[in-house]
């Protein structure tokens, strides 16, 4: 396949002697939407956190085999350097309360230390916010506490933030479980659009919003990945058996 | 037993030997009593307290009024009382105890609260936090005077002043040791609480270890650090024992910080015993009273503060 911006060459992964990713082989398409799938405690997690390095943070975690952005090593990168260019999106909206929207929306640049004209970080505010589908909601109180947000609207905040360093790829791990089917149709719409600028690469637990949204489908079980393929061929015509069963609702 | 839904949706649980809803009812009256009353009795206790410091110190409000507190001379031979020297002494000393602790007080709580949250060399300073929490203050005292007050003898002797070695100084390092404890437990467990979804957001966009404690956790548990701090000074301006032991208890008007001076709670232990007369004793009796105050005061910008910083 032509154009792929993130490959995973054998990547295992374990915490304690436990291998919970086992042989992953796989290559992202740019400028696509994946939907990672599989039943709780497959390795969906432990896997698009690998992706950011953020697995080899967890204590007796690590993993082994290789991850390729464009043709780079990711393990050769600084993990700052890793995780600016692949952002995240979290399961549970996580903004800092400590902070006013405008400087979350800034948080990667000044918890690097990253200093920049007060005029060019009114520009990218704007610009990932507008680009979050946030912007006319906040644009009066940019500098009020982000805690007042409703949580659909502290979720597209935390992708604003990830959106302003202007990374490559972001990982979403089931971003909209924690929100109301309004707040979830919202940011599957956003998602949608970011097509144009990144890549995504989010797991998701709902069939219909990974048939909405994905472009690809990756089915993960038991920390095997055992299909990845567009969504419509894996979702119609899957060649797994496991697959078949957990689609059509046996599984799961 | 059985069990009956009345007309009126009560639900009623008889049985052939208990009447449970009575046994109920009583329980619940005597628990309600109990607690109210305890919370009666602290309230009359602490009016009662402050009541009678009040009015044993009748005598000496009514002699020196406003001079009382203004007044730099303590003299009890020509039945001269102004308390100004020990106010200082004490405002003195605590803060700058305060002062010494708090880098010591932020390292301890980030390092348990965060960098090692569990295993033997966490658990190990833990315990030895705790044990010097509960150290008598006259041991502190004690070591004070044999091993810290020669040290800063030298280092007077250095910085070329006069060479007391006790006085406000050492008396605040002494301080600053004893409370310690209570300022890093607070910070600890606020620096626990801080939630671990933010720090993970924070990591994930690249921050380091350092980046992430200095601007997520920090900010985040500032107010409670902040409760701890005035906790221990709380406790700082009450301290008397180890203090009396090491300022030097010079009455009159401190001239730098390492000259002795005496504070309020020292004052009070140490005359009490020889005021021989009314106005002796119940000029001591309101010092006790302003202590009382200041440290109420103190508690209550405290307070404040923290109630402005918190997060929401
Ligand atoms: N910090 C950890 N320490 C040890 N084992 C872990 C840890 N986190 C996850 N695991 C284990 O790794 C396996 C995969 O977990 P993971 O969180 O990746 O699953 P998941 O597919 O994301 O599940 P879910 O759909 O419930 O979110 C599980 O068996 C889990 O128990
Ligand atoms: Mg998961």
């Amino acid at each position: 396949m032509e154009n792929q911006i993130l490959t995973t060459e054998n990547l295992f992964a374990h915490y304690g002697d436990i291998d919970t990713i086992k042989n992953v082989n796989v290559s992202f398409p740019k400028n696509s939407i994946t939907a990672i799938m599989g039943p709780s405690g497959c390795g969906k997690t432990t896997f698009l956190r690998c992706l950011n390095r953020m697995h080899e943070l967890t204590p007796n975690a690590g993993s082994r085999g290789k991850i390729i952005l464009h043709d780079e090593d990711l393990n050769k990168l600084e993990p700052i350097e890793v995780r600016r260019k692949i952002g995240m999106v979290f399961q549970r909206p996580n903004p800092f309360p400590t902070m006013t929207i405008y400087d979350n929306v800034i948080a990667g640049y000044k918890l690097n230390g990253i200093r920049k004209k007060r005029i060019e970080f009114d520009h990218i505010v704007e610009d990932s916010l507008k680009k979050a589908g946030l912007w006319e909601e906040v644009k009066n109180n940019l500098h009020k506490k982000g805690s007042f947000l409703s949580g659909g609207q502290q979720q597209r905040l935390c992708i604003a933030r990830a959106l302003a360093v202007n990374p490559e790829i972001i990982l979403m791990d089931e971003p909209t479980s924690a929100l109301d089917p309004i707040a979830t149709k919202i940011i599957e719409e956003l998602i949608v659009e970011l097509k144009n600028t990144v890549t995504v690469i989010m797991v998701t637990h709902n069939l219909a919003q990974a048939g909405r949204v994905s472009d690809y489908t990756a089915f993960f079980y038991l920390g095997d990945l055992l299909e990845f393929g567009q969504t419509e061929k894996v979702f119609t015509n899957p060649k797994n058996e496991i697959t078949e069963k957990f689609l059509t609702g046996k599984i799961g | 037993m059985e069990l009956t839904l009345s007309n009126n949706n009560k639900i009623t649980i008889s049985s052939n030997s208990i009447k449970y809803s009575d046994n109920w009812k009583l329980g619940e009256n005597i628990f309600n009593s109990v607690l109210t009353g305890s919370g009666i009795m602290i309230i009359m206790i602490v009016i009662g307290i402050f009541l009678t410091l009040i009015l044993s110190s009748l005598p000496s409000i009514k002699q020196f009024g406003i001079n009382f507190v203004t007044g730099t001379t303590w003299d009890p031979v020509f039945e001269r009382f102004g308390a100004l020297p020990f106010i200082a002494g004490t405002l003195i000393t605590s803060f700058l105890a305060l002062l010494i602790s708090i880098p010591f007080s932020i390292a301890i709580s980030i390092l348990l609260g965060e960098y090692f949250k569990r295993g033997i060399f966490s658990g190990f300073i833990k315990s030895m936090t705790e044990l010097l929490a509960g150290v008598p203050s006259v041991i502190f005292g004690f070591w004070g005077i044999f091993f810290l007050v020669p040290i800063v003898r030298e280092f007077e002797k250095i910085l070329g002043i006069t060479a007391y070695g006790i006085g406000i100084f050492s008396s605040s390092i002494i301080l600053a040791i004893m409370i310690i404890p209570f300022s890093a437990s607070v910070g600890r467990e606020v620096i626990e609480l801080v939630p671990s979804d933010i720090k993970e957001a924070a990591y994930a966009m690249g921050a380091t270890r350092y980046e992430v404690i200095k601007k997520i956790v920090l900010p985040y548990a500032k107010s409670g650090i902040f409760a701890g701090i005035i906790l221990s000074l709380g406790r700082a301006l009450g301290e008397t024992m180890a203090v009396t032991m090491l300022i030097g208890n010079f009455n009159k008007m401190p001239t730098s910080i390492f000259a002795p001076a005496n504070t309020m709670a020292s004052v009070i232990a140490n005359e009490f015993s020889e005021s021989t007369f009314e106005l002796y004793t119940s000029s001591l009796i309101e010092i006790g009273v302003l202590l009382f105050i200041v440290s109420t005061v103190i508690n209550l910008i405290g307070k404040w503060v923290i109630k402005r910083m918190v997060v929401r």
